[in-house]
């Protein structure tokens, strides 16, 4: 079969996941270290955890703002919005697809195009991490990293007790769906065709 | 309002006053005051100035009194020895002014003479103060007796009242050069390795980290060399903390539901590591467990399409 190439990813783009992946990589790291410190299973040391933790944190935290003002100059914040109107539909088509119709050789219900690089289940998940979760995380651990700038008391709770919850909350669902974004970048033909992509900047259409 | 009511609303506020009155005589802590054997040598010692008659001179003189001798009475009333006599701890010579020039050379009483404190004795001779100067380090360059409390208010209060005990040696040029003869180490300079050091400063005693990990209470007496002081983070930022054996070991925990680790720091502070949730660990643990397997059954799937 013929393929057909398109340039979905462009350079600032790639440059931003690449660095985003590793801070996000490192974060989730450093901060299951930083939970589960324990004196008798030392996985890295807590003092270099927490040093790493905070320079990968204000790292990811330049490359988010590039990201959101990027996408407020360039189209490819369109990717982001999307119709609520047969959303729900549209969600459970493509989850469909991932657990019948892929394995039956089914047509991709919703194809990637230029204007449409995200299948629904993509365009929400993609939308809740980089416009809830991460703003949530990076406003917690800024807090973290200032504690003297968290409230004492809130409803008779530890301050810093609810923004280091909060925190650790947003980091399971990030890193939760860091697993699912990097299994699922292997569900085509080639299972290393959408890494490639996101390398080259191309992606090849089956 | 008719006579009946006018009766019962006296008797309802006479009943209230006198509850409210009963209920502030209970409230209200024991007032202690200063006896008047102690006011004679407050007289001069609780001022920053005294006055005497110079019967050389024929005058009456105005002088300063030596900081370092000046009680303070507030401080004092609220101390552990505020009962007690000058006279039970200094020489009754010392009633008579000018005081006899030999006094000075009179070796002050030991605390140890009332207060039995033996296992505590113990520990002093194994910290590094007493290494330091020997006989020369006593219980009450710590513990000020004119002023010693132990603090039960909050965690706060007894950790800045703690940490002063420190600090007023080792913050201070003038009586740390008293002991020996080097110049004391910058705290904050010594101190820069450690992350969020205000904070750590401000919720947990420097004999946290600096003395020897004990079950008893006499083991916060061993003050051990700098080498040896705790400088791993996870002995504080772990599931078993030891801060819930040090500094809350006699606190109780004010909300000890809600699956927290070593609940009792969370009446004061939030540990990182010490503050863990089992439910939040075990839920993520699951979500993560079911993630692999849909994951799996994905792959396993996969692989049985392809043949």
């Amino acid at each position: 079969m013929e393929s057909k190439k398109m340039y979905l990813y462009p350079v600032w783009l790639r440059i931003w996941h690449g660095v985003n992946a590793i801070c996000i990589i490192m974060l989730i790291v450093t901060g299951v270290s930083l939970h589960y410190a324990d004196m008798e299973y030392p996985f890295m040391s807590f003092g270099l955890s927490i040093t790493l933790h905070n320079i990968f944190g204000v790292i990811a935290l330049i490359s988010y703002v590039i990201f959101f003002a990027m996408n407020r100059l360039f189209l490819n914040g369109l990717q982001y919005r999307m119709k609520l109107k047969g959303l729900m539909k549209r969600l459970i088509d493509q989850g469909k697809y991932y657990m019948f119709g892929y394995f039956k050789g089914e047509p991709k219900p919703f194809p990637i195009s230029e204007e449409n690089k995200f299948n629904p289940l993509q365009r929400v998940s993609y939308t809740v991490t980089m416009y809830i979760l991460m703003p949530i995380v990076i406003i917690t651990g800024i807090g973290l990293l200032y504690p003297e700038v968290i409230m004492d008391e809130v409803a008779g709770v530890n301050g810093i007790q609810l923004t280091a919850l909060l925190h650790a909350i947003m980091g399971y669902f990030i890193s939760l769906f860091l697993v699912i974004h990097l299994y699922v970048a292997s569900v085509g033909k080639h299972p290393l065709k959408n890494y490639k992509s996101i390398v080259t900047g191309y992606h090849e259409h089956e | 309002m008719n006579m009946k009511n006018l009766i019962f609303t006296l008797l309802f506020f006479a009943v209230a006053m006198f509850q409210s009155s009963f209920v502030k005589a209970e409230g209200e802590e024991e007032k202690v005051e200063m006896s008047p054997e102690n006011r004679h040598c407050l007289q001069c010692h609780g001022n920053k100035y005294y006055s005497f008659y110079n019967e050389v001179a024929e005058r009456t003189e105005h002088k300063l009194m030596n900081p370092y001798f000046v009680i303070d009475s507030v401080s004092y009333l609220q101390g552990e020895h505020q009962g007690h006599y000058c006279t039970d701890c200094h020489l009754e010579d010392y009633n008579t002014y000018p005081h006899a020039p030999e006094l000075k050379l009179e070796p002050k009483i030991s605390c140890l003479l009332c207060h039995d404190f033996s296992a505590i004795e113990e520990e002093v001779s194994q910290s590094v103060h007493y290494e330091a100067l020997g006989d020369q380090f006593h219980c009450e360059l710590c513990h000020d007796p004119h002023s010693n409390k132990i603090v039960k208010s909050n965690i706060e209060e007894l950790i800045e009242y703690n940490n002063s005990r420190c600090l007023n040696c080792h913050n201070n040029i003038d009586k740390y050069q008293l002991l020996v003869s080097h110049k004391n180490p910058e705290i904050l300079k010594t101190h820069s390795w450690l992350p969020n050091q205000t904070l750590h400063f401000q919720h947990v005693r420097c004999i946290e980290c600096h003395t020897a990990v004990n079950d008893t209470a006499e083991a916060l007496h061993h003050i051990l060399p700098k080498e040896q002081a705790v400088r791993k983070c996870v002995e504080c930022h772990s599931t078993n903390s030891m801060l819930s054996n040090k500094l809350y070991k006699y606190e109780k925990a004010k909300d000890p539901k809600g699956g927290f680790y070593n609940t009792v720091i969370l009446n004061d502070s939030y540990v990182i590591g010490a503050n863990r949730n089992k439910y939040l660990n075990n839920i993520s643990l699951l979500i993560f467990a079911l993630t692999f397997g849909g994951i799996f059954i994905h792959i396993v799937m996969r692989i049985i399409k392809r043949k």
